[in-house]
């Protein structure tokens, strides 16, 4: 019980429009502490359904999962979200975002003051505090909701594609920046992308997800050297690593596409 | 538990932007800045037309030299309503206070009402046609009905706007408490959030413009009907005054009683305009 995420065997049936859908089937997965793993897969392939499982806002139908050895049923204060979209609210400013899960947890603002303005540094946010997310730049919100997922220091943080609504240029600037947080704070991060190549800069170990229902497919340990040097997203054998993660998505498709049972979600987002 | 945070169990929110727009009703937004004033100028540009009409109108009355029982000139209108402060002045008082108490009823229940109801989509789907009866019927039309079981008194009237105003208040906060945001909601339970914080912290703010503008229409409404009631019968309440100076073709009383009512409406758009600008802005 070493590991600080243990995911074992879990599945996810949920109900929908049009009948019950099996978005996650069996899946295990297994993260050591200060440890960062990503998690690809096809577009619907239940990645997000697995991560939100692990919030414990969305339980699972079977399996077992725990974290920091405690089963996985309610969200935790050891465990920081951050979401698809930077999900601020829109009445509260910067400063008072980024407060908003102390003030659920009834937490003593004042011991907190000199710790929050050392992330708003961090991420470069100094001189926003008063102002509201409708005035910032969709990368800034997404900074500012990194800050707020970090303000009461959880160990674990999981994040569902957070970088996906971002432009590309931003998206780099963003991984870029998280590494640096990870480096500084050392939490264990478990990261859902669709998009390869950030898995493989930011990850240590790679889990790749069949398509639907979701499964292990393979394990990818990223042997690039850490921190990562500049111009390593050019480099001959990081496009090794993407090309065969790749492969392995587009090979599990074509499996399932000639076993009848693939359901049609677009797969042109990993090719 | 709260209905969207069983939903939440199920599915998993889409993160759209666009979930806090409006969803019916009027847009405060419209109101608070037509409020806004901007520089010396708007508000000179104002006061111009105001002289205009009133100068020209003035000019008007004494030029054809129409009578004032048909149609008295600012003047006399603003003698009028020096000359008969001290007569008026009770009535403004006991029609500001059957509107204040109807009102105050009216909104807390309209208000409960609507936080509860959406809690409960069954019952507020069963409920919702009679809120829309009551809407739909002048509540006016009843107050003969109060009025012979309470007697003329101020009790009828009181009842009258709050059965006015409340349903007023209540279908716009309906609509509010409807906005929910999956999103937000998740967000405020993964730290752990009890459904009283949740509605606190998430579901009233999201409500709020919609509710301001609940309470701003709800004031107007309830102040048509306490004017409304005060002519039906009984003695006093500036609706009474203004049966009363017409019926004597007292057209500078009666419009000097017409300035207090609309002082009233102005008063009551503008304190929800302010409270709407610094309350619901984020939403522009």
């Amino acid at each position: 019980m070493d590991n600080v995420i243990d995911v074992k065997k879990v599945t996810k049936v949920y109900a929908s429009e049009r009948g019950p859908v099996h978005a996650v089937d069996k899946f295990s997965m297994e993260v050591a502490e200060g440890d960062f793993v990503a998690i690809v897969g096809p577009s619907g392939c239940g990645k997000t359904t697995l991560l939100w499982g692990l919030t414990g806002l969305h339980p699972f139908t079977a399996g077992r999962a725990f974290i920091l050895g405690k089963e996985v049923d309610k969200p935790r204060r050891e465990v920081g979200i951050i979401f698809q979209q930077a999900n601020l609210l829109p009445w509260r400013t910067l400063i008072q975002n980024i407060k908003f899960p102390l003030e659920i947890m009834k937490e003593d603002l004042k011991g907190y003051e000199q710790r929050l303005q050392e992330l708003i540094d961090s991420v470069e946010l100094s001189g926003f505090e008063g102002h509201y997310p409708r005035e910032l730049s969709g990368g800034m919100q997404q900074r500012a909701s990194i800050v707020r997922a970090l303000s009461y220091d959880p160990e674990v943080l999981l994040m569902d594609e957070p970088f996906g609504a971002l432009d590309a240029y931003t998206r780099d600037e963003m991984d870029t920046l998280l590494l640096n947080l990870w480096k500084k704070t050392k939490k264990t991060i478990a990261f859902v992308t669709h998009r390869i190549e950030e898995a493989v800069y930011l990850a240590n170990r790679v889990y790749v997800m069949t398509p639907r229902p979701g499964t292990n497919s393979a394990v990818f340990k990223i042997d690039l050297p850490r921190p990562r040097p500049e111009g390593i997203t050019i480099d001959r054998k990081f496009f090794e690593i993407v090309a065969e993660i790749k492969k392995t998505i587009v090979r599990d498709v074509e499996k399932q596409k000639e076993s009848g049972a693939y359901q049609s979600q677009a797969y042109s987002t990993v090719t | 538990m709260d209905v969207y945070e069983k939903q939440l169990e199920e599915e998993i929110p889409e993160f759209e932007e666009s979930s806090h727009e409006q969803q019916g009703g009027f847009d405060i937004s419209s109101t608070v800045s037509a409020v806004k004033i901007h520089g010396w100028q708007q508000v000179l540009g104002i006061l111009g037309v105001a002289v205009i009409i009133l100068g020209g109108w003035e000019l008007l009355v004494h030029i054809f030299k129409v009578p004032e029982f048909v149609f008295p000139a600012p003047s006399a209108i603003a003698v009028a309503f020096v000359k008969s402060f001290t007569n008026v002045f009770p009535h403004f008082l006991i029609t500001l206070s059957e509107l204040v108490s109807g009102y105050v009823i009216g909104a807390s229940i309209g208000l409960v009402l609507a936080a509860v109801l959406t809690q409960a989509p069954y019952i507020e789907k069963i409920i919702t046609p009679y809120i829309l009866i009551l809407i739909t019927t002048p509540t006016i039309a009843l107050v003969p009905l109060l009025m012979l079981k309470l007697g003329f008194t101020i009790v009828p009237r009181i009842i009258a706007v709050a059965l006015a105003s409340g349903p007023m208040v209540m279908i716009n906060a309906t609509t509010g408490f409807r906005r929910t945001d999956l999103a937000k909601i998740a967000l405020a339970k993964s730290y752990g959030a009890s459904t009283f914080q949740i509605f606190k912290k998430i579901r009233f703010p999201l409500a709020l413009p919609m509710i301001i503008v609940g309470l701003l229409v709800g004031g107007i409404f309830g102040l048509i009907t306490a004017v409304g009631a005060d002519m039906v019968g009984g003695k006093m309440g500036l609706g009474n005054k203004l049966g009363y100076y017409s019926s004597l073709a007292r057209m500078a009383n009666f419009f000097a009683v017409l300035v207090l009512v609309s002082a009233i409406g102005i008063s009551i758009w503008i304190i929800f305009s302010r409270i709407g600008k610094k309350w619901a802005s984020w939403q522009e």
